[in-house]
């Protein structure tokens, strides 16, 4: 026979778990309301940029910037955008299968590439297999601000340019919607996939069309690094959302099978114990 | 008066969108007044205040980091790292940057954070130059 308490005691553990995982559940979602709104807030910048750098780089083909050039690819640097917590379901190791797997693919010894982590996770993933993690940024807060990234995005640039790899790739979840996302691949450095803008073509350039895609450009890449980094937040707090959403529901299943036994196990305990009366009763007569 | 729509941006969204009648920058290259039906142009802005003349004779200040200006004949855009309306401005954070700043600029250790000191101890000097609203 099942020992009843025993049974009481498992329900009573996994109620005190699915508080914890509802708990998380709500946080995340408000967490993920004020992240699309970041989201939001930062679209209409990133347009203009995109338009303004669009409508330069038409303008003054073969400037040579540094950025912009193509070179024979001696390194590889990929920057990988992830978590500092777990418990955001399948959030972390799916980018991480995918870099490595890119990563095997790509390169046959450890020298051919750099990492710049994003992310206690991803930092510790890395380390932890001896790849070369040259920058890593961990314990961002969970509503970033420009000033946040700034740091790592300027060095990410700064290294690019004086030559520590040839180009850079950035990966990082996509924010679908409240239950997808999906693993992107985005390279990042050179800037050769630049949409040439609509409109307004023709501009005057105070003082030339250089220094301003001196200034421009670094601060085209930041603002990339930036956005893909809201996009991951907002996954981030989506996923952790849908994992804690289904930790609290295997619960909710659980504790209703455990309460069925329980249940059961006390009627199976009145029934005998009302037998053995009848059966007492039945001997003295 | 003719008036020209200007919008401000940040990547932390938009600081302020308006009509106005002309707008003054501090570009790398020097203070440029604008009007509306300028040509299309694009120049840097250095760390500075931000004039928007209003069509009533009211100016508002405008405190940017840098980034750069983008004008077409009937708007103009200013993308900037950050940027703070006069008013909004937090005067004793602002302050409190400056000493930050001094004090790294004192016992200055290699050039690269000497350069990084002094560029903060100029964004807040302007913060607070712009509350004030002495330009």
């Amino acid at each position: 026979m099942v020992n009843l308490r025993e049974i009481k005691g498992r329900i009573n553990s996994t109620k005190s778990t699915q508080k914890t995982t509802k708990a998380m559940q709500m946080v995340s979602s408000s967490k993920l309301r004020r992240a699309e709104q970041n989201a939001k807030a930062y679209v209409p910048y990133m347009e203009k940029i995109q338009d303004v750098v669009g409508a330069i780089a038409a303008g003054t083909k073969d400037s040579g910037h540094p950025m912009l050039t193509v070179r024979p690819v001696k390194k590889t640097a990929y920057l990988v955008i992830g978590s500092d917590r777990g418990l955001a379901g399948a959030y972390n190791s799916s980018i991480l299968r995918q870099v490595q797997r890119t990563i095997n693919e790509r390169h046959k010894s450890k020298d051919e590439y750099v990492i710049l982590a994003v992310g206690r996770v991803v930092r510790d993933y890395f380390v932890k297999r001896d790849h070369h993690v040259i920058s890593s940024i961990v314990a961002l807060p969970d509503q970033p601000t420009f000033a946040d990234i700034k740091e790592i995005a300027r060095k990410a640039v700064g290294m690019f340019i004086d030559g520590t790899y040839d180009e850079l790739y950035m990966y990082y979840n996509h924010f679908v919607s409240a239950i997808a996302s999906e693993v992107t691949e985005k390279k990042l450095l050179p800037l050769t996939d630049i949409a040439p803008a609509t409109g307004v073509a023709s501009y005057e350039f105070e003082p030339s069309g250089e220094a301003i895609l001196e200034v421009l450009l670094p601060q085209y890449a930041e603002s990339l690094i930036y956005g893909a980094l809201l996009d991951g937040k907002a996954s981030e707090h989506s996923s952790r959302m849908t994992a804690m959403r289904n930790a609290t529901d295997n619960a909710s299943d659980l504790i209703a099978e455990l309460s069925l036994q329980y249940n059961r196990a006390r009627q199976a305990a009145i029934t005998q114990e009302i037998t053995e009366i009848v059966g007492g009763a039945a001997a003295l007569e | 008066m003719k008036t020209v729509a200007v919008s401000i941006v940040t990547p932390d969204g938009p600081v302020c969108d308006s009509e106005v009648s002309m707008v003054v920058a501090k570009t790398t290259s020097g203070e440029i007044g604008v009007l509306a039906g300028h040509i299309p142009m694009v120049a840097p802005l250095a760390i500075g205040a931000v004039k928007l003349k209003q069509a009533n004779g009211s100016t508002e200040l405008v405190a940017v980091s840098g980034g750069f200006i983008e004008i077409r004949p009937d708007k103009i855009s200013i993308l900037a790292p950050s940027a703070e309306i006069a008013e909004n401005i937090d005067v004793k954070r602002a302050k409190e940057a400056v000493k930050r700043a001094e004090g790294r600029i004192q016992n200055k250790q290699d050039d690269i954070d000497f350069k990084r000191a002094e560029l903060s101890l100029k964004r807040a000097l302007n913060r607070i130059n712009v509350h004030e609203g002495n330009i």
